[in-house]
């Protein structure tokens, strides 16, 4: 900071500016031992300059000494720190303080505020100095340091200096150095290349003698790499005759290389790998592609036919066929590996064909594997009829997966999805097999049911009972469904490959197995207890009553759990997301028969408790607020709530809405005074029988006081039974 | 109901013996509810309407008993008169001395008892009245300054069984000339010159039909609600099937009301202790929403109306009011403050509520 900036207190208000005071002596202070003070700042600057410039020297100093204003000030932050009143505030003005202290103040307090004002004045004085004694030596020690620093920076100049030339001379030596170096290098490098010229005219003159030798010893793969690496040079050097000569010996070599690979190809028994290779070697050796391409798939076609044809002796209609596992196993191994390792090598082999290769790769792929797909199918066909679900889908697994290989190989030829097709297609059949299946089961039920019902008479003694009946009939139809359902489940067992395809996912398990195979069941069963309902008037066909009671019964118990029951099982074993899942009905707090005298106790001592007050004439309003106090804590009454499919959720939805009404019918009355006592013990009978009915007795008890209370309004002369009366009167009926 | 002046309810169940009129005012700026007590000393009402000519008249239906019997009875009177003029200057006063009604006349035929209902010409000069008593209708003429009824004219339902109208209203369309009146499950209508029936609906509801009204702004459009739990709205020229089916109560639907300016809003009160405020706008007067006036129509507000009209505009539930511990017996719109509606519940609960804001700038605007 440029002391001068600080300036010196403005000479017209010399006792009002205690901060400035001190600001200016600091700075004289420091300005006295300092090197750096320019004395061409004049402490006095331009007049109407000077109180500017004298603030922004106070904010610095306080800046300085981390200081804020507030503090600064040494008062609370409270007053308006921009009043120009304020003595020490940062925008204090002298004009505007002295004008203020002349106008408001009297003679004797202008004297004590000037007395007081020479006094601080002189206490900062005094600070100032003993600030000033106290910082000197520091002063002094900082002016040495910046003097010592002085001496020792020339110092460091020199040898700097000293560094950059000797830096310059290395520089020169460096370059003379590969200045005489260049000239030998350039000679080394040409030596080296005449001399790998010369292994490779070497290696060209040889190339006759060592192709043969390679012809002879039968290394083809070597002979037509070495075709390969000299083919180019020859070419463009054959107007030389030496080399000349050297190039049409190595095409006759190769021309018979060539004779000798196709012989190999052609005789073809040595398998795939071998073939491959051979027609590697040949495009090696620029034979035609196309042509090639043809033979290749000529031969594989008839190696993969005669796979088939191996498969449909098995197929055969005389001899016994194989179980469908190994079926599927045989075409798997032999067909299926087959094609894959002839896709796999045409593939690496005619790459270079471009799409017009793969199709014709995929054209092939998909004759066979449509052929390969007839004869599965045809065995699968004559599986239909069994009833071994795990072998049929161990086969279709196996089947399955094993073509995934070339499926994933032949994307065009579509096999997977061909594949996964009939596998769902199977699945489907099953799933038809599997209903029929049950329609035939339930239509034996019924038979044996019939038999039972007409033979009994005969004996003269009681049969078997209907429930018996009935309690068989379910429990078969029931077996018979899990069973069902359990062959089915295997379809969609995680370790089984086609699981996860979105067919299995979504469709096998929603429309499939629950609409199609157990709905459909159901509807079946209630199509045949229709038909039966629908035949009575037929001659000698009627149906026996005792049946059709049985079939209403076991609907009824379908309709009221085993359906919902049925429909569960299904959706947990096949992971169906139905947001209404049906669940067995709770009974909230059931009374067990002991209970039933402690709560007509208990309600009788209730109603007294509530109705008492409210039956004397004198204090209506408690009975508003006694039942609107009620009501707050009681929960509110969903009369039409949705009802569950059981016994009880039934029944207390009936009831509540019976006696919803009974309580409206009830307003809209007006009672007698009798009329108000045979709601009184109606009320109280239906208390004592109706909560066994209900899932929550409390509503009952809610709901029957509601009626009392509302009849005893709609009562002008409202007297209450005694409710021991009511109690005799409801105990003797 | 709300009569003419300012805003006023008053209470038409009142379990009191002694009938009371509660004539409550709110005041909507300042929300302060004002109540006064009128003594109906005849006994207990069931229906009231006001007079939509004077509104110091109103014609009540109540219970009288007699020898242990109930007889329900129909009469006009009139409201003291400082009540009338809807100056409250001390409610501590007028709540805490009950006034009492001036009887004008009885609408009093011993032929015809049991009177379930009485209901104003809705745009006349407060002559005509119609009554329902049991299987009658029958149209009455206020005659000297409504001191003496005349009965003008009747009609009856035929038929087996004990048939007994419930609820009926005064259609405001067609000059006036229409009644639409319930019985068990039936909606007719009456053309009130030749007394005769103009439409029947058959088995309307399922169950008993509770309340019914007219929509102020189409003409054939009515609305009925019933025992079935259901709220059902009617073209009359096509009786056959309702035009629309709501079924959002749990019970009873007692009343159902139309908005008087906005006919899309439709307020049910049920005795499931629920109001219902719901906006059925593809079957109002403004199926695409406020249609703005050609003459008006700057550039602006055309584009606006033009996005109006794409929005589609659903039937919905505005908004279910569970204020109630009990049932709710009535609910009626104000006839001062279209946004504004009250209901009152058996347990003496008046709740008064406004459509929510931003339905009500979205209808607006």
């Amino acid at each position: 900071m440029a002391p001068g900036s600080a300036s010196s207190p403005s000479p017209s208000f010399p006792a009002s500016r205690p901060w400035a005071a001190v600001g200016a002596m600091a700075a004289a202070a420091a300005a006295g031992p300092s090197p750096g003070s320019r004395p061409g700042d004049s402490p006095e600057g331009p007049e109407g300059e000077a109180p500017e410039r004298r603030r922004k020297a106070h904010g610095m100093l306080k800046l300085y000494y981390g200081l804020s204003e507030g503090e600064a000030a040494g008062r609370p932050a409270g007053p308006d720190p921009l009043d120009p009143t304020d003595l020490n505030g940062a925008h204090f003005d002298p004009e505007v303080y002295l004008d203020k202290l002349r106008r408001e103040c009297p003679l004797a307090q202008l004297m004590d505020s000037e007395t007081d004002m020479v006094r601080q004045i002189r206490a900062l004085d005094s600070d100032m100095q003993t600030l000033v004694y106290e910082n000197y030596n520091k002063f002094i020690s900082a002016t040495d340091t910046i003097r010592k620093m002085k001496n020792d920076f020339r110092k460091m100049e020199d040898e700097m200096d000293r560094l950059a030339t000797n830096m310059a001379v290395i520089t020169d030596f460096s370059a003379r150095i590969s200045a005489t170096l260049q000239d030998r290098h350039e000679r080394i490098t040409k030596l080296a290349g005449v001399h790998a010229l010369l292994r490779k005219l070497q290696f060209l003159f040889e190339l006759p003698s060592r192709l043969t030798k390679c012809v002879e010893l039968g290394a083809y793969g070597q002979a037509v790499r070495y075709q390969g690496r000299a083919q180019a040079v020859l070419q463009q050097y054959q107007h030389l005759p030496s080399f000349r000569a050297i190039q049409d010996d190595c095409q006759v070599i190769t021309a018979r290389l060539a004779q000798q690979l196709r012989q190999r190809f052609r005789e073809g028994g040595s398998g795939a790998p071998e073939q491959a290779e051979c027609v590697e070697l040949l495009l090696a050796l620029g034979e035609p592609a196309e042509e090639l391409c043809e033979e290749f798939l000529a031969h594989a076609r008839g190696r993969l036919e005669e796979e088939l044809r191996s498969l449909e002796a098995e197929l055969g209609p005389s001899p016994p066929a194989p179980d469908v596992l190994e079926f599927t196993d045989h075409g798997g191994s032999g067909f299926v590996g087959g094609l894959c390792q002839v896709a796999a090598a045409y593939q690496e082999l005619f790459a270079a064909q471009g799409p017009a290769g793969a199709e014709r790769l995929a054209a092939f792929a998909r004759e066979l594997g449509s052929r390969y797909f007839a004869l599965v199918e045809r065995r699968l066909a004559q599986e239909q009829g069994g009833g071994d679900n795990s072998l049929l889908v161990r086969a279709l697994d196996r089947f399955h997966r094993r073509l995934r290989a070339p499926g994933a190989l032949l994307a065009a030829a579509g096999l997977a999805e061909a594949a996964t097709e009939i596998v769902e297609r199977v699945a489907r059949e099953r799933l038809g097999h599997h209903l029929q299946g049950l329609r035939a089961a339930f239509l034996g039920c019924l038979t044996d049911v019939r038999q039972a019902l007409a033979a009994p008479r005969v004996a003269g003694k009681e049969g078997p009972g209907l429930a018996e009946l009935l309690a068989n009939v379910a429990s078969s139809i029931l077996s018979h469904i899990k069973a069902s359902l359990a062959a089915v489940h295997l379809f969609t067992a995680k370790e089984v490959s086609f699981s996860n395809k979105p067919y299995f996912r979504g469709e096998f398990c929603s429309q499939g197995v629950r609409e199609g195979l157990i709905v459909g069941f159901i509807r079946s069963m209630c199509q045949t207890a229709q038909s039966f309902c629908d035949s009575p008037g037929e001659k000698g066909g009627a149906t026996p009553p005792a049946l059709l009671l049985l079939l209403s019964r076991l609907c009824l118990d379908y309709e009221t759990a085993t359906i919902s029951y049925i429909l569960t099982l299904t959706d947990e074993q096949f992971l169906v997301q139905v947001g209404l899942l049906y669940e067995e009905g709770v009974r909230k707090a059931q009374s067990s028969d002991s209970s039933k005298r402690t709560f007509s106790v208990y309600s009788s001592s209730r109603q007294q408790g509530r109705y008492a007050p409210s039956y004397t004439p004198s204090a209506p309003m408690d009975t508003n607020l006694l039942s609107n106090i009620q009501k707050l804590f009681s929960e509110r009454i969903d009369v039409f709530s949705p009802v569950e499919f059981n016994k009880v959720s039934v029944l207390t939805g009936i009831i509540k809405i019976s006696l919803k009404t009974l309580l409206e019918c009830v307003r809209l009355r007006t009672f007698g005074r009798f009329g108000l006592q045979q709601v009184q013990v109606d009320c109280h009978f239906l208390q004592l029988y109706l909560w066994r009915f209900v899932a929550d007795e409390e509503l009952v008890h809610l709901l029957l006081d509601e009626v009392v209370a509302s009849a005893a309004l709609r009562c002008p002369d409202p007297v209450p039974m005694e409710p021991s009366v009511v109690e005799v009167i409801c105990e003797r009926g | 109901m709300w009569p003419h002046r300012g805003i006023s309810l008053q209470a038409p169940i009142l379990p009191e013996k002694e009938g009371e009129i509660h004539i409550i005012d709110f005041d909507d700026e300042n929300n302060i509810i004002n109540k006064n007590v009128l003594l109906h000393q005849a006994g207990e009402i069931w229906h009231i309407s006001a007079s939509p000519a004077d509104r110091g008249v109103l014609a009540t239906c109540y219970n009288r008993t007699s020898d242990s019997k109930v007889l329900t009875c129909a009469a006009v009177w009139r409201m003291p008169k400082e009540l009338e003029s809807g100056s409250h200057e001390s409610p501590d006063d007028s709540s805490s001395t009950a006034q009492t009604l001036e009887l004008l006349c009885h609408l009093d035929n011993t032929a015809h008892s049991n009177m379930a209902c009485v209901v104003w010409e809705p745009m006349g000069d407060g002559k005509k009245i119609i009554s329902l008593a049991d299987n009658h209708i029958l149209l009455w003429d206020l005659q000297e300054s409504s001191s003496q009824a005349v009965l003008a004219s009747s009609a009856s339902l035929g038929g087996k069984g004990q048939l007994k109208f419930t609820s009926g209203r005064w259609s405001p369309h067609h000059n006036c000339t229409q009644v639409a009146t319930a019985n068990d499950t039936t909606l007719r209508g009456w053309d009130t010159r030749s007394m005769s029936q103009i439409y029947c609906i058959e088995n309307a509801h399922g169950q008993l039909v509770r309340d019914l009204d007219f929509n102020p702004n189409k003409q054939y459009y009515l609305a009925s609600c019933g025992d079935d739990c259901k709220v059902k709205f009617w073209d009359t020229r096509n009786v056959t099937e309702p035009v629309k089916t709501l079924e959002e109560h749990s019970h009873w639907v007692w009343n159902v009301r139309y908005n008087h300016s906005h006919d899309q809003l439709v307020l049910t009160g049920s005795s499931d202790s629920r109001v219902i405020l719901s906006n059925m706008v593809s079957i109002s007067s403004e199926p695409f929403g406020h249609l703005v006036d050609d003459d008006d129509i700057s550039d602006q507000e055309d584009h606006r109306s033009e996005e109006k009209s794409k929005e589609p505009l659903q039937d919905n539930v505005i908004a279910t009011y569970e204020e109630h511990e009990d049932s709710v017996y009535a609910v009626d719109w104000s006839s001062a403050d279209p946004w504004l509606f009250a209901s009152l519940s058996y347990d003496g609960r008046l709740v008064i509520n406004r459509v929510p804001r931003a339905l009500k700038y979205h209808i607006l605007l």
